[in-house]
C-alpha cells in the first residue's frame, strides 16, 4: 500500500474501502461473525497501516507496534496486512480454515502480527511494556493499542492505565474503539463507563475524542508528539457494523454470519 | 533463598543490560540490592500483578530480560491467564520468581501460602519450573538457568540460613540431585522442605531402614529417565512436597510410575486440605500435615509396615 502525498485521505478512503469488502467475502466465505466488530475500526485500521505508523518491514525491531487487544476483530486487521503486501490473498483466504494461522483472533507467528491476543484486557498491558522497552532502549517507535470499549470492563486495564500514566510513557498511543456494543447488549446497559475520555483522562492521559470513521481527525489524533509526557488515549466513537445498514447498532451481529441475502446487500453498501 | 538469588541476580546484572527486575510493590528488604544498584531497571508496579506479568511480555518482545518478583500465590494466580497468554503462549523469557513455597508466609495465611503453585504452573507446556531447596541451591539455579529462551518459574523460599545437608548447592540443568540411595525406600523432595526429608532420611538409617533421598528441583521438563531409574529400583517411593497432594510432585512421581509400569508403591506427603482457620509458622503448619521430620519419620515406617 503506498499512499499518495498528494492526497492521502483518498488513497486511506480507498483502503479502507477494500478492508470493508475482504471482512464480508471472508467472512461470508469462512461462515463466521465478529463482523459487526472488525467494521467499526476499518477507518482506525486503515489510518493506522495507510499511514501513521512507521513500520518499513514487519520483521524490523525497531519498527511501530500494533496491538488489536480486542482480538476478535483480527479479520480487519489481516485485511490491512493483505493491502500493505506482507500477506498475500491465498493466505488471507484461509481465514478460519483448518491448519490456518488466521483465526478470529490473531496470532503473532503470522508475519506483521506484533502480539497473539484474544483474551480482552490484556493487550494494554503487553504495549505498555513494548513502549517502556523502547524507551529503556533509546528507540524513538511508538506502540498503539486498539482496545474495545467494553474491554474496559476489565481490571487488568486499568492496571495498566495506571501503569503508563505513573511512568509517563508518550509513546503509547491507545485507541478506544467505543461502538457503544459488546455481546450480549449496548455497552450502556451492562457496565455503563461513559464518558470514557473523561475517566483516562482522570487517570492522567492526553485525550482525543474523534469521530472513528473521519480519517482526518483519525489521522491528526493519531500522530501527536511522543517524545515525552503523558500517554494519548485516542477515544473513537464509532459505529458497530459500520458501512452495512443492517447491522450497524445492531447487537446480533456480534456473533452472526451472513447469509446470501444480507452478503449480498452489503457488498452492495460497501461498495457504493 | 530469595535474598540469594537477588545477590546472584545483581552480579548477572552487572554483566547483562537486558536484565530488569519488576515487584508487585513486594520485595522489602529483598530487592534493594538491585533497586539501588539498577535505578532504572528496577520497576515497582505498585500492587497490580496481571499487568506485572503483561508489561514483562511487552519488555521481553522487544529483547529484554525482565524477571518479576511477588508472593508466589499472587503472581501465579492472579496474573495466571497473562503468564499463559503472554511468555507462553508468545515463547518470551519471562522470569517469574514466587516467594513462599508452603506455609512459609506462616502467620499470614491461607492467602499467602503457596500450597497449588506448582500444580497449576504443571500443566502449562513449555514453563520451565524450577524450586530450589536451599539458599544455596537457589543461587546456582540462577547461575545456570538465566540465559534460557524458554519462560521459567522460580518459586522460592525465604530462608536465606538454613541449608539442606549434602545438597552443597548443586544444581544441574534438567536433573535432579541425588543425595542419598537406598533399598527400602526412596524419598523425593520439593522445595525447603527437602532439610526435614534429609533429617528423616537420616533417622531412618539410624533405624535400620535404607532410605535414598533425591531432591527435585526442576519440576518442569521433569528429569523423567533420571526419576525413572531411581523409582525402578525401590518398591516404595515417598514423595515430600509443601504443597497439595494433587498436582505437584507426588503427581509427577505417580504420572512416571504409572506411564513406565514400574512397580513401586507411591505414598504422597503433602497437604491434603485447605489450611483454613488456625494459622501458626511454618513449623507448626508443616507438622499439622506430617511434614515435620517426625512426621516424614512416621509416614516412611508406616509405608513400609
Amino acid at each position: 500500500m503506498i499512499v499518495s502525498e498528494r492526497d492521502p485521505t483518498m488513497s486511506l478512503t480507498a483502503l479502507a474501502r477494500r478492508i470493508r469488502r475482504a471482512v464480508l467475502e471472508q467472512s461470508k466465505r469462512a461462515g463466521v461473525g465478529h463482523i459487526g466488530s472488525a467494521l467499526s475500526i476499518v477507518e482506525i485500521i486503515s489510518a493506522l497501516y495507510g499511514q501513521v505508523m512507521r513500520v518499513s518491514d514487519p520483521d524490523d525491531p525497531d519498527r511501530d507496534r500494533f496491538i488489536l487487544s480486542k482480538g476478535h476483530a483480527a479479520l480487519a486487521l489481516y485485511a490491512a496486512l493483505r493491502a500493505r503486501g506482507w500477506m498475500d490473498d491465498d493466505t488471507l483466504s484461509t481465514y478460519c480454515s483448518d491448519r490456518s494461522l488466521l483465526g478470529t483472533h490473531p496470532d503473532y507467528r503470522l508475519s506483521g502480527i506484533d502480539f497473539s491476543t484474544g483474551s480482552l484486557g490484556q493487550g494494554l498491558s503487553f504495549g505498555a511494556g513494548a513502549a517502556l522497552a523502547a524507551r529503556l532502549q533509546h528507540s524513538d517507535r511508538r506502540v498503539f493499542v486498539l482496545v474495545s470499549d467494553a474491554e474496559c470492563n476489565e481490571g487488568s486495564v486499568w492496571e495498566s492505565v495506571m501503569f503508563a500514566a505513573q511512568h509517563q510513557l508518550a509513546n503509547l498511543v491507545a485507541i478506544v474503539d467505543v461502538n457503544g456494543q459488546q455481546a450480549l447488549d449496548h455497552t450502556h446497559r451492562v457496565l455503563d463507563l461513559s464518558p470514557l475520555e473523561t475517566r483516562w483522562a482522570a487517570f492522567g492521559w492526553r485525550t482525543h475524542l474523534v469521530n472513528g470513521h473521519h480519517l482526518d481527525e483519525l489521522l491528526h489524533a493519531l500522530d501527536q508528539p511522543t517524545a515525552s509526557g503523558a500517554p494519548h488515549v485516542v477515544v473513537a466513537r464509532t459505529v458497530f457494523g459500520k458501512g452495512v445498514s443492517f447491522m450497524e447498532g445492531q447487537v446480533r451481529w456480534h456473533y452472526m454470519p451472513m447469509d446470501d441475502d444480507e452478503y449480498l446487500q452489503a457488498l452492495r453498501e460497501v461498495d457504493r | 533463598m530469595r535474598r540469594a538469588f537477588i545477590r546472584t541476580l545483581v552480579d548477572l546484572a552487572d554483566s547483562d543490560e537486558r536484565i530488569l527486575l519488576l515487584t508487585g510493590d513486594l520485595g522489602f528488604t529483598v530487592v534493594e540490592p538491585f533497586a539501588d544498584r539498577f535505578p532504572g531497571r528496577f520497576f515497582n508496579v505498585g500492587v497490580a500483578e496481571q499487568n506485572l506479568v503483561g508489561l514483562a511480555t511487552g519488555l521481553s518482545e522487544s529483547g529484554l530480560l525482565p524477571f518479576v518478583y511477588s508472593i508466589a500465590t499472587f503472581v501465579v494466580m492472579r496474573a495466571y491467564e497473562f503468564i499463559r497468554n503472554g511468555p507462553l503462549a508468545h515463547g518470551l523469557p519471562v522470569r517469574i520468581i514466587g516467594v513462599g513455597g508452603g506455609f512459609e508466609y506462616s502467620y499470614a495465611g491461607v492467602t499467602h501460602y503457596g500450597v497449588d503453585d506448582i500444580g497449576v504452573m504443571r500443566v502449562q507446556p513449555g514453563l520451565r519450573i524450577i524450586a530450589p531447596a536451599d539458599h544455596e541451591q537457589a543461587a546456582s539455579a540462577l547461575k545456570a538457568t538465566w540465559q534460557i529462551a524458554e519462560p521459567i518459574y522460580y518459586r522460592l523460599g525465604k530462608d536465606d540460613v538454613n541449608a539442606v545437608p549434602g545438597l552443597n548447592g548443586r544444581f544441574e540443568l534438567d536433573r535432579a540431585q541425588t543425595l542419598g540411595s537406598g533399598d527400602d525406600l526412596l524419598v523425593l523432595a520439593l522445595g525447603s522442605v527437602a532439610r526435614q526429608a534429609a533429617e528423616a532420611v537420616g533417622r531412618l538409617a539410624a533405624q535400620g531402614v535404607s532410605a535414598g533421598l533425591i531432591v527435585v528441583d526442576t519440576v518442569n521438563p521433569p528429569p523423567v529417565d533420571q526419576l525413572r531409574r531411581a523409582l525402578g529400583a525401590v518398591p516404595v517411593a515417598m514423595t515430600v512436597e509443601a504443597h497439595y497432594l494433587i498436582g505437584g510432585l507426588g503427581s509427577l512421581v505417580s504420572e512416571i510410575v504409572a506411564e513406565h509400569g514400574l512397580r513401586c508403591r507411591v505414598v504422597r506427603c503433602g497437604v491434603g486440605t485447605m489450611p483454613v482457620g488456625r494459622i501458626g509458622s511454618d513449623a507448626c503448619m508443616s507438622a499439622q500435615y506430617g511434614l515435620s521430620t517426625e512426621g516424614l519419620v512416621e509416614s516412611a515406617l508406616r509405608a513400609l509396615s
